[in-house]
């Protein structure tokens, strides 16, 4: 096999005598300082800072961000949970618990709801096999992640807790109306 | 008797407030400083802009447990750290850092500070050696090979200076660079020199050899914790401290600024003091900038820097210097 020789790279003279390219390297660094100095100014249009500055400034999740479960009304604040438990039963840590009820009477065309929602998020693995198993729309993993309580109990998701983290969500189908 | 207090007064301010309060800005601007330059922002929570980040520090190492490992040598282990924070103090105190304000305004002057600051050497090296410690020995002795190789070219840097003005008096260069115009513009080849060798006698990049936390752990200063280490750290900070103030008063003029008279009286020392300040904050503000671009030498290389090129570059200076001095007298 021919015999290829390799060509190592040279340093020029002014790399060789090495204030030059010391310079060249303060020169950046100073750069890099001003450029930040700058941002400081204006925060808003940062370029070349890139720390988050984070209990004020917070990531922007992606729609499909899977979060804390949470329970939604539709936009006519009916609640859309009908207590029909599939949540329940498909939640792999068994996290969530549902106190079913019955409606006294038939008038909106839903007969059960639930009496009291928990959702333990010790246990929680934030999976979405809720939001996947629900029929009715009802449960979503919204973009809440930072969970922080001094007391455990505090990790005991209620019902009133649920919905304030859902909030109110388009419903396109409105079941109840076509009864 | 007054003298004896004032002088005292004198020392107690600058030795206990001022260069450690210089030292704990330098530990925040440190930290901010080299955020900026890699893109982040550094402590700003502590305080506005974090500028109180100094005194968390502060807090957080008086209460840690000072901790003396049973292998160490107790005695020199203790005394180290003092061993290097003093003569940082001492050096000092010969730098006319207002006008008319050096603590000890003697005609040895600089020769002053060399003598002391070489003794730094030891509490680094003893740190090294009373650890009992592979690493802290290793960085211990290259401290002392380091200091000794630098300490020559820094000494004759110095020399020109001393040629052109005729005077080891710090008060007199100042003036004489009042008459006469800055002397870097004289000897820039030589405040070359002297800067790089102070950067190697306050053992800071592209010298942290002795510390060398790639290599050696944390060097002579692995084993010590609490407000032992603190001292080194302060020492070290101090040490930049009054490398930045000689490199004012030798090559850029001290106190006094060009082409502006400074008014006599207190506003005019004030005035002085405060121009020595922002001066001195430039020289400390390369260090840490220094520190944060270029990467730390080999030790062969350091070696081969230190004897090869600065020693003879330095005596090279000092020949064509006294010649040039020589025919201006001559001349004359």
């Amino acid at each position: 096999m021919k015999t290829r020789i390799v060509k190592r790279p040279q340093l020029s003279v002014g790399e060789r005598i090495y204030f030059a390219t010391v310079v060249k390297g303060l020169l950046l660094t100073i750069k890099h300082f001003f450029g930040v100095c700058r941002d400081l100014f204006d925060w808003k249009n940062k370029k070349t800072a890139i720390t988050m500055q984070y209990p004020e400034e917070r990531w922007d999740f992606k729609d499909n961000f899977r979060g804390a479960p949470a329970l939604v009304m539709d936009q006519f604040g009916r609640e859309k949970c009908v207590a029909c438990q599939m949540c329940e039963f498909v939640c792999p840590p068994k996290a969530i618990t549902i106190w079913p009820a019955e409606f006294a009477t038939k008038d909106n065309n839903v007969e059960k709801f639930p009496d009291r929602f928990e959702i333990d998020m010790l246990r929680c693995i934030y999976c979405g096999f809720c939001e996947e198993a629900c029929p009715e729309e009802a449960i979503f993993l919204v973009k809440e992640a930072e969970l922080v309580h001094t007391d455990k109990k505090d990790f005991i998701h209620d019902k009133g807790k649920l919905y304030e983290m859902g909030g109110i969500r388009e419903d396109r189908i409105l079941k109840w109306q076509h009864k | 008797m007054t003298y004896v207090l004032g002088k005292l007064l004198h020392i107690v301010i600058v030795a206990g407030a001022v260069l450690p309060g210089v030292g704990a800005v330098m530990v925040w601007a440190e930290r901010r400083v080299s955020a900026f330059m890699q893109d982040r922002l550094g402590p700003n929570r502590v305080g506005p802009a974090g500028l109180l980040q100094p005194v968390a520090d502060l807090l957080k190492f008086i209460f840690k447990e000072d901790v003396i490992p049973g292998h160490v040598n107790k005695t020199l282990y203790v005394l180290a750290p003092v061993m290097s924070l003093v003569p940082a103090l001492v050096a000092f105190c010969v730098v006319p850092y207002a006008r008319g304000m050096a603590i000890a305004d003697v005609n040895v002057g600089i020769l002053l500070v060399f003598a002391i600051s070489s003794i730094a050497v030891y509490g680094i090296s003893i740190g090294g050696w009373a650890s009992n410690n592979k690493y802290s020995l290793l960085g211990g002795v290259r401290a002392s090979a380091q200091m000794i190789s630098y300490e020559l070219a820094l000494g004759l840097s110095v020399v020109p200076v001393f040629l052109i003005v005729g005077d080891l008096n710090m008060e007199a260069i100042v003036r004489w660079q009042k008459e006469n115009g800055w002397l870097v513009f004289w000897l820039f080849p030589a405040w070359v020199i002297f800067l790089i060798s102070s950067y190697a006698e306050t053992n800071r990049l592209p010298f942290d050899l002795p510390e060398a936390e790639t290599e050696l752990v944390a060097g002579y200063h692995t084993e010590y914790s609490s407000m032992k280490f603190a001292l080194f750290f302060l020492a070290e900070y101090i040490h930049m401290t009054t490398a930045s103030a000689l490199s004012v008063a030798l090559f850029f003029g001290g106190y006094e600024l060009p082409f502006v008279t400074l008014p006599q009286g207190v506003w005019g020392t004030v005035l002085s003091g405060l121009i020595f300040f922002a001066k001195m904050s430039f020289f400390l503000f390369l260090f840490i900038w220094v520190r944060w671009t270029l990467p730390r030498f080999r030790y062969d290389q350091l070696m081969k820097l230190g004897w090869k090129i600065l020693l003879p570059a330095s005596l090279a200076i000092i020949v064509l210097t006294a010649g040039g001095v020589a025919l201006r007298e001559t001349l004359k």
